[in-house]
């Protein structure tokens, strides 16, 4: 059986549940779940239940991964000779995106990113192309398939293994070359959009910053990230980090509330392969509802408090 | 400064892709601009010529017809820019690598290179990476704020859930840009006509040594992603309406 690395990602000592998505992209072949930035016996159960027939836990000899991504590239890239993968596969979060070019890039291998699904036996996965307005299925032609999936693009099967805990430590030299400073951390707290299995967005009818409050209570029920539209970002209502769109974030949710956003095409680009769009606006003939799934006619101040209480 | 920024020649978003065959695309009639994250790259180029001296060179990979968006990068306040030519649509991201880097080493190494953060086009996110192990630089993606002093470039990147990590790097090296770096300025006609004169220096990829169809990934069908056809209306008070809308989403979608 062909072995497919998973890059596993953590947050706060636990597996994220979008890799668990990134695991059931691999099933059928034998899953080796590569460790970087946590404790593997903390991960163990639950990288078992999906899959995991090995989990290697991988350390640099020398240096500090956090602080020099070259150096997490170079040591995944000598984890991959050292289990003999025939692919690797990981999330198309900031750390994955940013780690994955790094090591396409040593590699000299073909990397695809931002699949919405793939097919490690016929080597060919599927992506947006084109700000989400067609899909492009791209055929890999290597020894080695190295691709990024989008968060919540794959539902997570669990698929029951081993999980057999292994060290491997890379002898590979820190390249030195790009030096991570200091992280400053936004608001404490907020869930990372394109992450977020549920989000709610809204738009310039919010009409105030503070008016977010209202949409933060319903996420906190929801599980859910919040959102904004280029016209709240551009009046100030909203930092630019929570923009869903073509020059903001590409989101894929399994659910995607958009309250008061009139439905632009180039907000669209950053949402359309979200499972399920739930629209609501006052606007009967707004643009919206002609490309959602379920549409509420009615002021956002009336219909969301209601859904935060009904939830 | 000698400054080189990769421009790529992508359709405006606003266009609607036409699919041509089983995996191109009709490319003859709508609009083609500047890759819009590279525009960042181009402001922060010229701006910092502006400011210290020296030339800013684009440099494209692309059919002929790319030349019209390259007069658009020039317009901006580029001096200079070379074309290599392809003959088909696609061309995966190691071969556009190796042929940024030909391209800058026949002309002359310079002292930065600027990119975007990724095409909107095939959404690659990787180029700049490629071309700056090929070339033995440093690379930053993402990057909403750069500061260079004392032959060091300070720059932010955007992780996710509004947080920022700084990271620091020497120079040459490459960044990729995005929103926030700047704000690219919108070109005057006399600097659109300046942009006319100024010169494209074409090359063929074959003439680089790079063969087109060498490529590791291949484009097996382009399909457009099916619209909606329009939401289900939910009626009713807004409290039938939230009821049901809270009904749907557990037991019908089962999202919640
Ligand atoms: C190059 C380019 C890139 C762009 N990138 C992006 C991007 O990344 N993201 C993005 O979002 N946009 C982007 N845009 C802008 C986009 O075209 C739209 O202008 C923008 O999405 C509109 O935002 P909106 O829907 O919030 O505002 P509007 O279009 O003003 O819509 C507001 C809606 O709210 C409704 N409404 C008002 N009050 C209420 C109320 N009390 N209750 C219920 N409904 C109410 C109105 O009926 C209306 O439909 C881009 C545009 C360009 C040209
Ligand atoms: N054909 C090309 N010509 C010039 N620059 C390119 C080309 N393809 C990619 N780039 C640069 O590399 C960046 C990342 O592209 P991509 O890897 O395709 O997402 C873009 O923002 C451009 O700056």
């Amino acid at each position: 059986m062909a072995k497919t690395g998973i890059l596993i990602e953590t947050e706060n000592g636990a597996v994220k549940d979008t890799t668990l998505g990134v695991m059931t992209a691999a099933a059928g072949q034998e899953i080796v779940a590569l460790v970087m930035d946590a404790n593997p016996a903390d991960l163990k159960d639950k990288l078992a239940e999906y899959g995991a027939a090995t989990i290697v836990a991988v350390k640099a000899g020398a240096g500090d991964i956090e602080a020099s991504p070259d150096l997490a590239a170079e040591c995944l890239a000598a984890a991959v000779g050292e289990c003999g993968l025939t692919a690797l596969l990981g999330t198309a979060s900031a750390t994955g995106r940013d780690l994955f070019a790094r090591l396409a890039a040593i590699l000299d291998a073909p990397m695809v990113s931002d699949c919405v699904s793939v097919d490690l036996a016929a080597k060919t996965a599927k992506k947006s192309h084109f700000s989400g307005k067609t899909f492009a299925t791209l055929k890999v032609n290597a020894d080695l398939f190295l691709a990024t999936v989008r968060p919540n693009a794959i539902e997570a099967v669990a698929a029951p293994a081993g999980g057999e805990i292994v060290e491997f430590t890379a002898d590979v030299a820190d390249p030195g070359l790009v030096t991570v400073k200091e992280v400053k951390r936004g608001e404490s707290g907020k869930m990372d959009l394109t992450e977020a299995p549920v989000i709610i967005t809204g738009g310039r009818a919010i009409k105030a910053a503070e008016n977010y409050k209202m949409l933060e209570d319903c996420a906190a029920r929801l599980g859910a990230a919040v959102g904004a539209s280029r016209a709240a970002v551009d009046a100030g209502y909203a930092p630019h980090s929570m923009q869903v769109g073509q020059t903001g974030k590409t989101v894929s949710p399994k659910l995607y509330i958009a309250c008061g956003v009139s439905g632009a095409v180039q907000h669209f680009a950053g949402m359309k392969t979200a499972k399920v769009i739930v629209a609501i606006n006052e606007d009967k003939d707004a643009p919206i509802f002609a490309k959602c799934d379920y549409g509420i006619v009615g002021d956002i101040f009336d219909v969301v408090p209601k859904l935060t209480e009904k939830l | 400064m000698k400054i080189f920024v990769c421009v790529k020649h992508v359709p405006d978003t606003a266009a609607t892709i036409k699919i041509a065959g089983d995996a191109g695309f009709e490319d003859g009639e709508i609009k083609f601009v500047v890759n819009p994250y590279d525009e960042f790259g181009v402001e922060e180029a010229v701006s910092l010529v502006e400011k210290d001296g020296g030339e800013v060179v684009i440099v494209t990979v692309g059919k002929a017809a790319a030349a019209a968006t390259i007069r658009g990068a020039m317009a901006m306040g580029a001096h200079r820019a070379i074309l290599v030519k392809t003959d088909g649509q696609f061309l995966d991201s190691a071969l556009t690598a190796k042929a940024l880097k030909a391209a800058m080493e026949q002309d002359g190494l310079g002292d930065m290179v600027f990119t975007g953060k990724g095409s909107v086009d095939t959404e690659s996110f990787q180029t700049q990476y490629r071309l700056a192990k090929s070339l033995g630089l440093p690379v930053a993606n993402e990057i909403s704020a750069l500061s260079i002093d004392g032959g060091k470039a300070v720059a932010e990147r955007e992780i996710g859930g509004g947080d920022k990590q700084v990271v620091e790097m020497g120079l040459p090296c490459v960044i990729g840009a995005t929103k926030g770096l700047n704000e690219p300025r919108y070109p005057k006609f006399p600097d659109i006509m300046k942009a006319k004169k100024k010169e494209i220096k074409e090359v063929a990829l074959g003439d680089l040594g790079i063969d087109e169809n060498s490529g590791s990934i291949a484009i097996e069908t382009l399909e457009t992603v099916p619209e909606r056809s329009g939401a289900k209306m939910i009626e009713g008070s807004v409290d039938d309406q939230v009821t049901e809308l809270v009904r749907i989403l557990k037991e019908d979608e089962k999202v919640l």
